[in-house]
């Protein structure tokens, strides 16, 4: 009994502490060069919405131009002047530009940088129990270099030679050679110090993040009590922390490719019937480098996502999630895969077949943790008590599309098939289904979800609901019929295809995409007022509006700087104490959260934690 | 006051270490990745187009023999913070800086050594790589000079001694790193040369 009088004792002290240390903020310190991880993560969310929008209207203007190739662009000119020629059509070279941006602001800004950045940073310490990530001031340099990062790489838009155009993976020699298209100037080398910079921020975000989950959980949280949201965000910084190097050595070398004449990139090169000096070089070197990061990038995006899901069925099913471990286990196993499959990026380079084989085998496997996945979020939601929020939605409209994103992934990662298949719209469907949506509707599934931990206040269900079956319909409408235009042939990147006799019959699918995707598009204004005016007019948040476990709900509707007013609290339970047998006769609903103790649930204790209790009784 | 704390005992808190510290070996884990990747390209590399089939400069020797020396005066200096001799502390921290700058301007012989052996960074890929190797990693060892001056200042204003010692531990792990590292870097290149 002393020894706890002197721990309450000690936290009282703590308490104090912690009120001498509260500032008075004004808006500089709040909200600009704020070191409060809900600040950042809230400013990692907004700059991933603004970056959504841009990278969303990029792919609106070459969607007109690949729908309605006839189209009089002339109406776009205001925005875009020069790159409209004066026939009134796209000019083919921006349309790479567009593509090239599209994915690098999609793939890097919106879903690693608005996905893992804002939710890493949210709930880490809210659902760990700690006041603050490991290094606030960390924290706020890891936003402010992705800030400038976007700022370079939002300017790079607006150069007269256009931002860096040879794809999002930018493979020299296109990449390395300013004579090869207008982008590989002055908007390439903005991209690569765009890129510099995001390496350091995501770095300096995923360093902290891993710290922070190892050292700084509150007592009682062991791992196996760790809600699987952590376990997404810690797997997802540790692959950061080793890819991102990587990416980090590639660009380097082809800066100095660029700048100075070396020849790791390039070798016997000829120009105009003019040979370059450069000899020796490989470009392949730059593919394994670049895609030893890019592979590994996928489940940078795509393992936040699952975790929120994972958290989101299982609240809104009110079951505790099937198959805890092994939610874990699969996702260390994708963790350890991510690193060994990523030459099926580059079946048909010109790298040695035998290695191909190798690497088949080795991305087939990742079905096997990617299926036990979508088993437990299917056995969860099975015969569970769902309550259908706009966040269960978005959950279960991530299982589908992982579903048939993910199938098309067992056709691409057989290096045979893939020699049809590359480099095709079959390949465009097939990642925009299980990377981009999926992961666009884990981060949807994750605002809606904590937007009342964030701001106070509820999104207006109603106008979720609209969102998703909109989104949900229109991703569809995209994507499936863009599978049956790869499988015709028609190759991606390319700016028209009415000059191709074999393309002429699928002008009508392709208007139907265009039409879809703008529909989709539009739909996300639905979105967007609905964030911006529940901020300020949405109603008020109760304490634990979806009865949920986690420690988030324990704190003040709306957390200060420090999160817990007074003590932390400490946990004595897993996350998912859902619907417990006989937790009734213990005076709770459906829901018992992680701090409870054990010994006030006498009833619904079930035989292991009897022993556990027994345990702790005896020392 | 919560009943609930008196009747149940207050569960274990996790395992953990100093933030910092922990922050700083993942720090060095990526660095690990950053030149793991470089020297795996090298390899790559001359698997295509073999070595440059030169003798390295022997000013190298030199500088590894000098980098080796840094880290033991770092040592001592981590010695003399232990027993809260500050004089010697101070002293032995600059002899590190000193030895530390001498690498660095060795290093640069090394590449004049080169240029006369008609090695130049723009030319033979292999040969570049010898530049990237050595100009990044002393790129490293300048922020771990920065970190050692920032650790000088520390020691006169009093920040270090016997029961202060964490971030003095961090700063001479990450000199002892980047010395490891360089000899990783300079036995990689004498293999395979």
């Amino acid at each position: 009994m002393s020894t706890l009088d002197t721990q309450t004792a000690a936290h009282v002290e703590d308490h104090a502490h912690d009120d001498h240390h509260e500032h008075h903020d004004n808006f500089w310190t709040k909200y600009i060069f704020s070191t409060d991880h809900k600040m950042i993560g809230k400013q990692f969310l907004v700059t991933g919405i603004f970056w959504a929008i841009i990278g969303g209207a990029l792919s609106m203007i070459f969607r007109l131009q690949l729908g309605f190739p006839d189209m009089d662009l002339e109406w776009i000119r205001p925005i875009l002047g020069n790159w409209i020629t004066p026939q009134g059509k796209l000019d083919p070279e921006f349309y790479l530009a567009l593509v090239t941006m599209h994915g690098t602001i999609m793939v890097f800004f919106v879903l690693t940088a608005g996905l893992s950045g804002t939710f890493s940073n949210y709930l880490i310490p809210l659902q760990i129990g700690a006041r603050d990530m490991a290094s606030g001031f960390m924290n706020m340099l890891s936003y402010w270099f992705f800030f400038l990062s976007g700022v370079v790489m939002l300017v790079s838009l607006f150069i007269e030679t256009g931002p860096a155009s040879a794809g999002w993976w930018n493979y020299p020699p296109l990449s390395a050679l300013p004579q090869a298209v207008s982008g590989s100037g002055a908007g390439m080398t903005m991209w690569l110090v765009a890129m510099a910079l995001f390496i350091v921020s995501s770095l300096l975000g995923s360093i902290n993040y891993i710290t922070t989950v190892i050292n700084l959980r509150t007592a009682g949280m062991t791992l196996a009590r760790l809600p699987l949201t952590i376990w997404s965000f810690f797997l997802t910084a540790i692959i950061g922390v080793l890819s991102f190097p990587v990416l980090l050595a590639a660009a380097l070398l082809l800066i100095f490719d660029r700048g100075f004449g070396t020849a790791f990139y390039l070798s016997e090169i000829y120009i105009g019937g003019e040979a370059l000096p450069q000899v020796g070089g490989s470009p392949i070197l730059y593919q394994h480098l670049f895609w030893f990061l890019g592979h590994p990038e996928v489940y940078i995006v795509l393992l936040p996502a699952l975790g929120i899901t994972s958290e989101v069925i299982s609240t809104n099913s009110r079951k505790p999630i099937f198959g805890y471990r092994a939610m874990i286990g699969s996702m260390l196993g994708i963790t350890i895969l991510s690193f060994v499959v990523w030459a099926h990026h580059m079946f048909v380079s010109g790298m040695n077949p035998f290695l191909g084989t190798i690497f088949t085998l080795l991305t087939l496997i990742i079905a096997v943790p990617s299926a036990v996945k979508v088993f437990n979020y299917l056995a969860t939601l099975w015969r569970g008590n769902i309550v259908f929020t706009p966040a269960t939605l978005f959950s279960i409209g991530l299982v589908s599309l992982f579903i048939s994103g993910g199938l098309t992934g067992i056709f691409l990662g057989n290096s045979a098939i893939d020699i049809q298949l590359h480099d095709t719209y079959f390949v465009v469907a097939h990642f925009h289904l299980v990377m981009g949506s999926a992961s666009f509707f884990g981060l949807m599934a994750g605002v809606y979800h904590w937007f009342p931990k964030m701001f106070g206040r509820m999104m207006d269900s109603r106008l979720g609901y609209v969102h998703f079956w909109l989104t949900f319909i229109g991703v569809y409408m995209v994507f499936f019929p863009m599978h049956y235009i790869g499988i015709a042939g028609f190759p991606r990147h390319y700016y028209s295809f009415t000059n191709f006799q074999a393309f002429s019959g699928f002008s009508d699918l392709n208007a139907f995409v265009s039409a879809a995707a703008i529909f989709t598009f539009v739909a996300q204004l639905i979105f967007l007022f609905n964030f911006f005016y529940s901020m300020y007019k949405g109603r008020r948040a109760p304490q634990n509006p979806w009865n949920s476990n986690t420690l988030e709900w324990t704190t003040p509707i709306e957390p200060g700087h420090g999160n817990w007013p007074g003590a932390i609290p400490a946990v004595y339970r897993w996350p998912y104490d859902y619907s417990k047998p006989n937790a009734d006769k213990d005076g709770f609903e459906d829901f018992i959260p992680q701090t409870v103790p054990l010994s006030e649930t006498p009833n619904s204790n079930l035989p292991f934690e009897k022993e556990q209790m027994e345990e702790v009784k005896q020392k | 006051m919560d009943t609930a704390i008196h009747m149940t005992p207050k569960p274990q808190t996790p395992l953990a270490m100093n933030a910092q510290k922990f922050g700083l070996w993942l720090f060095l884990v990526s660095v690990v990745l950053l030149f793991g990747a470089l020297t795996s390209a090298y390899i790559v590399k001359i698997s295509e187009t073999g070595t440059l089939g030169i003798s390295l400069p022997s000013i190298f020797i030199v500088n590894t023999a000098i980098i080796i020396a840094s880290s033991a005066s770092l040592q001592l200096a981590y010695y003399f913070a232990k027993r809260d001799n500050l004089p010697a502390l101070r002293i032995a921290m600059v002899v590190t800086g000193l030895l530390g700058g001498l690498f660095i301007w060795g290093q640069l012989e090394a590449w004049d050594a080169l240029l006369a052996m008609n090695v130049n960074f723009v030319g033979h890929p292999a040969g570049s790589f010898i530049y990237v190797f050595t100009g990044v990693h002393v790129v490293h060892l300048v922020s771990a000079l920065i970190f050692l001056a920032i650790m000088l200042y520390a020691s006169f204003r009093l920040r270090i001694h016997s029961r202060k010692l964490d971030r003095m531990e961090m700063c001479v792990t990450y000199w002892h790193f980047l010395g490891g590292l360089w000899i990783y870097l300079y036995a990689f290149l004498a293999y395979y040369n």
